[in-house]
């Protein structure tokens, strides 16, 4: 187990070197540089901000030894300064949010597990019932709907018309004022609708996923000799079928992650959560280019973290992956 | 014969699949809509009428009007265009470059194989609409970057489809017996490997349209895409967010409208997709 995992790591490196190679080409060739960019929205502060953008990315020197510089600072954990006034390491803005952002794309996770595996496995069990049309029309609805606009219509639904739930923010006022357990209650009450949100769109294609895989388990040999022996249904469905209908499950969580860390962009956005979406989107408005880098080359490293934690559970789950 | 007796067969079975012919009848519904959207429209949808502001849906204006006095009902109509043109050009470019990547990787395998396939792990371990945003911010955002940027960063299935489709298909009599005969590479790739793999890329390219369509209206919806006032479906729902207190109608009509659409593309992907291969219908 231990040398897959040390193989896996060293199989990180280079994608992470791959990731950081075409952000760094994609922000550097495109048409206009940063300077450009930078001096037209600010005419005042164009000489300094000139000046501070060149010793940033060295922009006089040529692109491999530019990168080769950003590397070695990356190494370090130095991502550069923010462009914006209070000219904050970009390292120190993606920590304060980061925190954030991966409770909320858990807590959807998590979510996206506790409903879409019932509804999978149930939907396979009795095929074409009404069960299985309902989770098939489900299942369209929610491929085909727009996250932000069920934020919108949630947003309406519970924020305006019942006011029940709080419209933006992670927190209310004197938030600092209150005690343990109301703080949770607070962060539950502002949390309920984004993580809803996010959660949406993946538990169509994981309902969907689960029950295909329990169809594929059910069929086969094991499973008709499990039914053979005279277990119970409920034992063959939910002891002997589940387990290895749940397997791939961890790789499609795996996979998920840039999804989730995309979108998080949007909800975060919408409900004014400080998190590391929310950061990139006023990163991206205001032009900030060491901040969008740094959030590009943070959010990557955390779709392969994700993929690395699901392959490790995979091959802990499944002895033939470590062993071959 | 074996293409015609093909087709009779893929028709027959597309025609029976109620889910798939409703996805077809709203396809083509928004082709007629786009095409015909300046008769239809009962207002140019760019017309501002201050005396109209945020009026709720009426006989005159049936879905209302926006914060500047426009005519939702015609935006939406007019939208449709936005939505048929980034569909159809981004997930174009996608299929170009991920049919060639997949045939070149594909088709000569060993290292050229490995760096290409190794290149679409990495575009897929990326949080995609970061990079999206990153690039929005460098360019100007305007409704050609937005369909070359969808494109170029929405080809990765399609390339692992025709790797996949020539890995199994290289080795088969016809292609030998075509490489017997002296056929070059070219003439192979295009001749014969390609055109035997075009169903997957089909399906996959009416699933992409309706992604692509999801994408623009994300962004548009940040500010970052379409840029008023050409009026797409997510820059009202801009207005709508921004109104969410006072007009409901600003926020339904043009969400429902990208989730029909993107609704009508799904299924008939899929519809095209069981109509080629039964087997895949459980």
């Amino acid at each position: 187990m231990f040398a897959y995992l040390i193989k896996r790591l060293l199989l990180m490196i280079p994608l992470l070197l791959g990731i950081t190679l075409v952000s760094f080409v994609v922000i550097h060739l495109a048409p206009g540089s940063p300077t450009e960019v930078q001096t037209m929205l600010q005419p005042k502060a164009s000489l300094e901000a000139q000046q501070r953008l060149r010793e940033l990315y060295g922009l006089d020197r040529p692109l491999h030894v530019q990168y080769w510089d950003w590397l070695q600072r990356l190494a370090r954990l130095d991502l550069g300064r923010s462009f914006s006034p209070d000219a904050r390491p970009v390292w120190d803005k993606i920590k304060e949010r980061i925190g954030v952002t991966i409770s909320i794309n858990l807590l959807s996770m998590l979510l996206i597990l506790v409903i879409a595996i019932p509804i999978g496995v149930i939907a396979a069990t009795y095929p074409h019932s009404w069960f299985d049309q309902a989770t098939t029309l489900f299942v369209f609805l929610g491929f085909a709907m727009p996250g932000f606009w069920l934020a919108l219509l949630l947003m309406m639904l519970f924020g305006v018309y019942l006011d029940w739930l709080p419209l933006s923010g992670l927190t209310s006022h004197f938030y600092e004022r209150f005690t343990t357990w109301q703080k949770i209650q607070d962060l539950a009450y502002h949390l309920t609708l984004p993580v809803l949100v996010s959660a949406f769109g993946g538990l169509a294609g994981m309902s969907r996923y689960m029950r295909g895989n329990m169809l594929e388990v059910i069929r086969q040999d094991y499973i008709t000799t499990a039914r053979a022996k005279g277990l119970p249904e409920r034992t063959v469905i939910f002891k002997h079928a589940l387990k290895n209908a749940l397997m791939p499950v961890i790789t499609i969580l795996g996979l998920s992650v840039p999804g989730l860390i995309g979108g998080s962009v949007i909800f975060e956005s919408i409900f004014a959560i400080p998190g590391m979406g929310q950061l990139f989107y006023q990163a991206v408005m205001a032009r900030d280019y060491p901040l969008v880098m740094g959030e590009l080359v943070i959010g990557a490293l955390l779709t392969l973290l994700g993929n690395l934690l699901a392959d490790v559970s995979y091959a802990l789950a499944d002895p033939r992956l470590r062993t071959g | 014969m074996a293409t015609a007796a093909r087709h009779r067969e893929f028709w027959a079975r597309f025609y029976r699949n109620r889910l798939a012919l409703s996805g077809l009848v709203i396809v083509l519904g928004l082709f007629l809509v786009s095409f015909l959207a300046p008769w239809l429209a009962p207002y140019d949808p760019n017309y501002i009428d201050l005396g109209a502001m945020l009026m709720p849906p009426s006989p005159n204006h049936l879905f209302g009007t926006d914060p500047l006095g426009r005519d939702v009902f015609s935006r939406i109509l007019f939208g449709a265009q936005i939505s048929l043109k980034v569909g159809f050009v981004s997930v174009g470019l996608a299929t170009l470059i991920g049919v060639w990547i997949g045939a070149l990787a594909g088709y000569y395998g060993g290292w050229a194989d490995n760096i290409l396939m190794r290149f679409v792990d990495l575009m897929l371990c990326f949080p995609t609409f970061f990079l999206i945003l990153a690039v929005i911010a460098i360019l100007e955002p305007s409704i050609w970057n937005i369909m070359a940027i969808i494109g170029l960063t929405s080809w990765m299935g399609v390339a692992r489809l025709v790797r996949a489709e020539f890995l199994s298909l290289k080795n088969r009599e016809f292609v030998q017996a075509a490489q017997a005969l002296g056929a070059g590479d070219a003439r192979i790739i295009f001749r014969h490997l390609l055109p035997n793999s075009l169903a997957p890329v089909m399906v996959s390219a009416t699933l992409g349209v309706a992604g692509a369509i999801l994408t623009e209206s994300a962004l548009s919806f940040l500010g970052l895409g379409v840029q008023p006032p050409t009026p797409s479906w997510g820059n009202i729902l801009t207005a709508g967010k921004d109104n969410i207190e006072i007009a409901w109608w600003l926020s339904l009509f043009p969400g429902l409208a990208i989730l029909i659409t993107v609704m009508g593309y799904n299924l008939l992907g899929e519809g095209i997709r069981e109509a080629i291969d039964p087997r895949l219908k459980e």
